[in-house]
């Protein structure tokens, strides 16, 4: 199963609030008049340069396994690596918000528009992973009609780049999935144009398999540790998009 | 004096058309050039980092003061051709090899050079090599790099680790930071500083500079 995903530019749109907070404006703080000003052109700006695009593809474990291992050059033991062989399905995935918003973003900053450019680039980071969340949806939606989703059943996402899934990964990725018919272009550094993309895997199974200690040899340079909240809203009643995301 | 009082009050309003009003107001009324780069926009943007970081403002109400500051530089600029704008020294900045992620280091960018440093940036995607090489050519005394992902932040450690091959890790001092980057990390690669936020990696390029 191959699809490319429609995801409308409402479903994208960052909260007012999750754009503050990324902008280390504290929950509950009032903002300035001068914030304010600046919140309205950023959902003003996103709204007018977000192209959202999704591409998934279902892939077997033995043929994720090619994939994973890309050129040899992951971590020696990382958490996906546990966690893809007890998996009930795998699904890449590619994302995109269009060339247009990073554009405005690199205009922002040469026009010395600092905050704006900071602001719009903290909305289009928001924006990308709840375009992630849409095929997510879409993807546990298609299994849901195939009757192979259960109260057990969870979902997490991982990328390379993170959590010791080498960049280099996504080359076999890309062999794959293609996402190129989005409009995603892999670069020789390995990271994807438009510079607002995600790619990596879906990984639906029983919400056990996805607990693991942060442990692991890299994880002492990780300052951000979002795979514990992303574990702790696995096990949640109800999930919200702003709980789900990329590991 | 009152209108340098004026710009610098201005600037932390984050009003950059007050800004090049008042600047091109004092450039006319003969105040010298140097005064008020000194005291009006980085005296400015001295409070604004100080009431940064006491949460006062926030980092929307920074950016708006350093598009303020370049306002005024942009009138500023022509009275420093030939002597060169006055600095605290000059930065080589970029984002490390393999990562184009660059908010993160723009902003660093945009604080050192509203706190006064010259701003060499080389942009994303930069070599260990061409870190160095420039940071020799331009007499730079720091490096500052930036990474987002994990899998680049090893190029930080290529840095210092090539500069201590090339005996220059007494004379060119590093500054690490981005997202996952940690204090921890910065002291295992051997990086003399870590730069937890923009305002803070200016503190800690002062510090290193002894221009606090």
């Amino acid at each position: 199963m191959r699809e490319i995903i429609e995801i409308p530019k409402n479903d994208v749109i960052p909260d007012a609030d999750d754009v503050l907070k990324a902008q280390g404006i504290p929950p509950g703080k009032a903002p300035s008049g001068n914030i304010k000003a600046l919140v309205e052109r950023t959902m003003g700006l996103f709204s007018q340069s977000c192209e959202p695009a999704g591409i998934i593809s279902e892939i077997s474990i033995p043929e994720f396994e090619v994939v994973y291992q890309g050129q040899g050059l992951n971590e020696k033991e990382t958490p996906l690596d546990e966690i893809f062989v007890k998996a009930d399905s795998l699904c890449l995935f590619a994302v995109t918000l269009g060339q247009k918003v990073t554009q405005k973003i690199d205009e922002l900053f040469k026009a010395d528009d600092y905050a704006l450019g900071s602001m719009l680039d903290s909305a289009a980071s928001i924006g990308a992973d709840k375009t992630a969340d849409n095929v997510e949806i879409a993807f546990l939606n298609l299994l849901s009609q195939k009757e192979k989703i259960t109260p057990e059943t969870g979902i997490t996402r991982y990328s390379p780049g993170y959590c010791g899934w080498h960049m280099s990964g996504q080359k076999k990725l890309f062999e794959f999935l293609h996402p190129e018919e989005i409009g995603i272009s892999l670069l020789n550094s390995f990271l994807m144009k438009p510079l607002k993309s995600i790619s990596g895997v879906m990984v639906v199974g029983k919400k056990e398999i996805f607990v693991f200690e942060d442990s692991y040899s890299f994880c002492s340079g990780c300052e951000t540790r979002s795979c514990r909240e992303r574990i702790r809203a696995l096990f949640k009643e109800s999930r919200t998009n702003n709980e789900k995301g990329t590991v | 004096m009152e209108i340098l009082k004026k710009i610098s009050a201005g600037l932390q309003q984050g009003d950059d058309k007050k800004v090049f009003t008042l600047t091109s107001q004092a450039i006319q009324e003969k105040i010298p050039p140097k005064e008020i780069l000194e005291k009006a926009l980085i005296g400015g943007m001295k409070i604004v980092g100080e009431k940064f970081k006491i949460h006062e403002i926030f980092l929307p109400d920074v950016l708006l003061a350093a598009k303020a500051m370049s306002a005024g530089m942009r009138l500023l600029e022509p009275f420093f051709i030939k002597e060169g704008i006055p600095t605290l020294g000059k930065v080589v900045i970029g984002t490390v090899q393999g990562d184009l992620h660059d908010i993160g280091k723009n902003l660093v960018s945009v604080m050192l050079t509203g706190a006064g440093f010259e701003v060499i940036d080389l942009g994303s995607n930069v070599t260990p090599e061409k870190f160095i090489e420039t940071a020799k050519q331009e007499n730079a005394p720091v490096i500052g790099m930036s990474a987002l992902l994990t899998t680049t932040m090893p190029v930080m450690g290529s840095v210092v680790e090539l500069l201590k091959q090339e005996g220059l890790n007494g004379r060119i001092k590093t500054i690490v930071g981005g997202a996952p980057v940690s204090e921890e990390f910065a002291q295992k690669i051997g990086a003399d500083a870590y730069g937890y936020d923009s305002t803070n990696a200016v503190e800690s390029v002062k510090k290193l500079l002894n221009k606090t």
